[in-house]
C-alpha cells in the first residue's frame, strides 16, 4: 500500500516513539494509577498500526511482520499461563493465586504479581490487534493484486 | 431514574437498526449501539452519590468509593466487543468479494 | 449529575438514530463514533477512569477497521426502496420494541434510585482490598486478583477472535475466487 505525504511521515516519525513510551508507562503503573494492561497493550498496537498507515510498505514485509506478531500474541498467553499455574508449584496450592510478596502500597515493585500479569497480558492484546489489521491489510493487498 | 429510561431507549433504537436494516454495515453498527447501552447501564448500576474514583490514596483513605466490581466487568466486555466487531468485519468483507453488494436481500445462493 | 448524564444520553440517542437512517454509509460509520466517543465522557462523569482510557483507544480502533472495509468498497448510499415487506418489518419491529418496553417498566421499579447502589458485595470488595491485594488501583486488583478467571476468558476470546479473522481471511491455498 502506498504510504502518504512527507509531512505526515516526518510527524509519525517523531510521534511513534512517545506513544509507545505511552503504553508502556500505562502498562507498568497499571496497579497505581488508571489503566493497566488492556489500554496499554490496545496503546502499543496503535503506535504500531500508525507507522503502516503513514509510511506503507510492500507485501513481503506485511506478510514477515504478521509472523512475528502471532508469534508473540501466542508465547504472551502462554506465559500468562504458566504464571498462574505457578500458584500450584510454590506451596500455596491455589491455581491463580497471588503468592509473590505484596510489599508496600503506593511504590512501584508491590502488589505481588499483578505487575507481571499487566506486563504480558498488555503484549498479547498488543500483538492481537496489530494481527487482526494485518490480516485485513494482507487481504486487501492479495486481493488487489 | 431517568437514565435508566434513556439508556434503555438506546438500547431498543440499536435493536431496532439491526432487525430493520438491510445493508451489512449498519446492521454492525447498531449492534456495537446496543453493546455501548449495556457499558453504559452497568457503569450507572456502580455509581455512589458522592463517591471518589476507587484509587485508595494511602496518605488519607477516603470513606466513599464508587464500586469497583461492575467496572472491572465493563472493562472485560469493551475488550470482548472490539474482537466480535473484528471478526464481524473480517465476514462482511469476505461477502464484499464475494457478491460485490453489502445488501443482505442479494445473498441468497448457498452454493457460491 | 443525573442531568448531565442524561443529556449526554439523550444526544447518544439522536446520534444513534442518524447512524441508522443515514444515505451515505461513512457518514453512518462516523455517527456510531460519534456514540463510542460520548461514552467516554459519561464514563468520566461517573468516576470510571479506567474505563474512559480503554472505549476511547478501543473505538479509534474500530473506527480504523471501519472506515478501511469501507473505503475499499464503493461507497453506494443504502437502498431505500420502501416496499411492502419493509413496512411489515418495521411494523412488527415496532410492536416487539413496545412489548420490551412495557417489560422494562415492570423490571425497573425494583431499581435502587440513582446513586444509592447496594450491591452487597461492595464493601466486602472496598474494604480490606489493599491488604488483600497489594495494589492501590481496586480496579486492577479486582480484575486480576480476585476474578482473575474472568480475565484469563477474555484473553482466550481475543485469542480467538484473531484466530477466527485469520481463517476467514485466508487466501493462500484455496482455488481462485472466479
Amino acid at each position: 500500500m502506498k504510504g502518504m505525504t512527507v509531512i505526515v511521515k516526518k510527524t509519525t516519525q517523531l510521534i511513534a516513539g512517545l506513544i509507545f513510551l505511552y503504553g508502556i508507562y500505562i502498562i507498568l503503573h497499571g496497579h497505581l494509577t488508571p489503566g493497566g494492561g488492556f489500554a496499554g497493550g490496545v496503546i502499543l498496537a496503535g503506535s504500531f498500526i500508525l507507522l503502516i498507515l503513514a509510511w506503507g510498505s510492500d507485501f513481503l514485509q506485511l506478510v514477515k511482520e504478521e509472523r512475528g506478531s502471532t508469534l508473540y500474541e501466542n508465547l504472551a498467553i502462554l506465559i500468562v499461563l504458566f504464571l498462574a499455574l505457578s500458584g500450584l508449584l510454590a506451596g500455596v496450592r491455589v491455581f491463580f493465586s497471588n503468592w509473590l510478596p505484596h510489599g508496600i502500597p503506593g511504590e512501584l515493585v508491590s502488589a505481588g504479581m499483578l505487575p507481571l500479569y499487566n506486563i504480558f497480558v498488555g503484549i498479547e492484546v498488543a500483538a492481537s490487534i496489530l494481527t487482526i489489521f494485518l490480516a485485513l491489510v494482507i487481504f486487501k493487498e492479495e486481493v488487489l493484486k | 431514574m431517568t437514565v435508566y429510561w434513556l439508556c434503555f431507549i438506546l438500547f431498543l433504537t440499536g435493536l431496532y437498526g439491526v432487525i430493520t436494516r438491510r445493508n451489512l454495515i449498519k446492521i454492525a453498527i447498531s449492534l456495537s449501539i446496543m453493546e455501548f447501552s449495556i457499558f453504559l447501564f452497568l457503569a450507572l448500576v456502580g455509581y455512589r452519590e458522592g463517591g471518589v474514583a476507587p484509587i485508595v490514596d494511602t496518605a488519607d483513605p477516603v470513606k466513599t468509593y464508587v464500586d469497583p466490581l461492575p467496572q472491572a466487568m465493563v472493562l472485560t466486555a469493551i475488550v470482548i466487543g472490539l474482537a466480535t466487531t473484528a471478526m464481524l468485519m473480517a465476514v462482511i468483507i469476505r461477502i464484499y468479494r464475494k457478491y460485490g453488494t453489502f445488501d443482505i436481500r442479494e445473498i441468497k445462493n448457498l452454493r457460491g | 449529575m443525573e442531568l448531565a448524564i442524561s443529556v449526554i444520553t439523550g444526544f447518544m440517542i439522536l446520534g444513534a438514530i442518524y447512524a441508522i437512517h443515514a444515505r451515505d454509509i461513512l457518514s453512518a460509520v462516523i455517527a456510531g463514533g460519534i456514540v463510542g466517543y460520548s461514552l467516554v465522557i459519561c464514563f468520566l462523569l461517573l468516576r470510571a477512569p479506567d474505563l474512559a482510557i480503554v472505549q476511547i483507544v478501543v473505538e479509534t480502533i474500530t473506527l480504523i477497521i471501519m472506515v478501511a472495509v469501507v473505503l475499499d468498497s464503493s461507497r453506494v448510499e443504502a437502498y431505500s426502496k420502501f416496499d411492502r415487506r419493509a413496512w411489515i418489518t418495521a411494523g412488527s419491529a415496532l410492536l416487539m420494541l413496545l412489548a420490551l418496553f412495557w417489560f422494562f417498566r415492570a423490571a425497573a421499579s425494583h431499581l435502587e434510585p440513582f446513586g444509592e447502589s447496594t450491591l452487597r458485595m461492595a464493601d466486602a470488595y472496598i474494604n480490606g482490598a489493599v491488604d488483600k491485594t497489594g495494589s492501590v488501583n481496586l480496579v486492577t486488583g479486582v480484575l486480576f486478583d480476585f476474578r482473575g478467571y474472568d480475565t484469563l476468558g477474555e484473553a482466550t476470546v481475543l485469542i480467538t477472535a484473531v484466530m477466527g479473522v485469520l481463517a476467514i481471511l485466508r487466501i493462500t491455498g484455496k482455488k481462485k475466487l472466479t
